[in-house]
């Protein structure tokens, strides 16, 4: 699923500058959502979506160490401006929509965007 | 730039986007002066178009501009040329240039990014944009041929920075000759720190890559690593130091600090078990998952801790041979 897909089925829209047309189209092969960061870690996220309601740098980090592809924003939140510039410098693109974390992954999951599993199960 | 209907179609890899981002940041980083014709060849307006077809074929070029007393007057291209042909036929073409030329002349800045000239030609359909100094001097000429070619060189000339690093990093291990050489990395991390968080980690895992570590290992480094870098800023009194000793065959992650200390090790290492504050909790963090998520990446997990002294947390990663950091692996590196 492309980023531009994910914008469109979940209301969002990218936080900072306008991404090139490159990251609009970058594609994750699953989504994973979860407020404790340690849950991100503990899944294989790698080429995913991470969807989060926190908005602190840490986030970013979290899903550079993950290799996650790009990070969705929900319930409104808006990043502070230490999340974006990380976000930049990492090359990790942040989308925020108003949806809560149970409809935007609700829509994804429906659309097609596959779950992410425990990294102990994918060995 | 424009959107390529082609491009939207393919998936892209993420090293083909990072490449594409590449080539549309360096739209806004090179300048047309960088790119341009710098050594043109110019016409005046009373030369034949016979005078402009002989210039066009020696110089193997497609187009000129058309100057009169120091001033820039039009552009003459190939396809005025051929519209001469047309008019005359082959060896009658004695009309003068100002005849065929387009005087309509379209300029850019030699200091504007090549982002301006790239608008330029989707707006106008022109095939050459004079380019002009601050003092409205003819300083060359650039074509959508120019910008390819400046696109490319660029693109070459990172490719080979960032290649030579990689080169020089990933031979390290075989350059230098001793019975056991390790890369020892050290970090001190301020506790609280919660804006530079992850840091450490993250220079750790990119150097990984960089010394050609698969992107499973780096990935597995990585997250034992910024758990432990997390609880040196949330549970240290005073900081602490994350150490990572690199060798061939394995990589040793340590962190130690100076307290509080632990009351009792085993207990924190069940899963849920956190002695985190809300707040911290609140950030995301100090859900007691961290030490088990470190443990799950890792081969070898050594935690001693001594209430009132201070924790030190050592964890082994090995590397299979395919893995390890040697010649015969470095074709990764390359990638």
């Amino acid at each position: 699923m492309r980023l531009q897909d994910i914008l469109s089925l979940t209301q969002a829209q990218f936080f900072g500058l306008d991404p090139a047309p490159a990251v609009v189209n970058r594609e994750v092969r699953l989504g994973f959502g979860a407020d404790l960061m340690s849950d991100v870690l503990r899944y294989d996220v790698a080429q995913g979506l991470m969807i989060t309601g926190l908005v602190n740098p840490q986030i970013v980090r979290t899903a550079e160490m993950a290799d996650a592809a790009a990070i969705l924003i929900v319930r409104g939140k808006i990043p502070p401006p230490e999340t974006n510039d990380l976000a930049g410098r990492v090359g990790i693109p942040i989308m925020g929509t108003e949806m809560s974390m149970f409809e935007a992954c609700g829509r994804l999951y429906q659309a097609g965007l596959p779950p992410a599993r425990r990294q102990d199960e994918v060995g | 730039m424009e959107q390529d209907p082609i491009r939207q179609e393919r998936v892209i890899t993420d090293a083909a986007a990072g490449l594409i981002t590449r080539v549309e940041e360096l739209a806004y980083e090179l300048k047309i002066e960088e790119v341009m014709t710098r050594d043109i060849k110019v016409v005046t307006p009373a030369m034949t178009m016979q005078e402009v077809l002989n210039l066009f074929r020696e110089g193997r070029i497609s187009g000129a501009p058309v100057i009169l007393e120091e001033k820039l007057v039009g552009i003459i291209s190939l396809e005025d040329l051929i519209r001469a042909l047309q008019d005359y036929g082959r060896g009658e073409l004695h009309a003068p240039v100002a005849h065929y030329m387009t005087s309509k002349v379209i300029t850019v800045n030699a200091l504007d990014p090549i982002v301006e000239a790239l608008k330029l030609f989707a707006q106008t359909r022109f095939g050459r944009l004079a380019v002009t100094d601050n003092g409205n001097k003819l300083v060359g000429i650039i074509t959508k041929g120019d910008i390819t070619r400046g696109l490319l060189n660029a693109i070459q000339r990172d490719y080979q920075a960032e290649e030579l690093k990689r080169y020089r990093a990933s031979h390290l291990f075989e350059d230098i000759i001793s019975d056991r050489t390790s890369l020892i990395l050290r970090y001190q991390i301020k506790p609280r720190d919660f804006t530079h968080g992850g840091t450490a980690s993250s220079h750790i895992k990119r150097a990984l890559l960089r010394l050609g570590a698969t992107p499973q290992i780096a990935r597995r480094c990585g997250i034992a690593v910024y758990e432990a870098e997390m609880n040196l800023i949330i549970h240290t009194d005073h900081g602490g130091e994350v150490r990572v000793e690199i060798e061939p065959h394995q990589i040793v992650m340590e962190t130690v600090d100076d307290g509080p200390g632990i009351e009792d090790v085993e207990l924190a290492l069940k899963p849920g078990y956190s002695t985190a504050t809300p707040d911290i909790r609140e950030m995301g963090f100090g859900a007691g998952m961290g030490l088990k998520n470190i443990q799950r990446c890792v081969n070898e997990f050594l935690l001693e801790s001594l209430p009132g002294q201070g924790t030190r947390l050592q964890v082994k990663i090995h590397l299979q041979p395919e893995e390890t950091f040697s010649d015969n692996n470095h074709a990764r590196a390359a990638d």
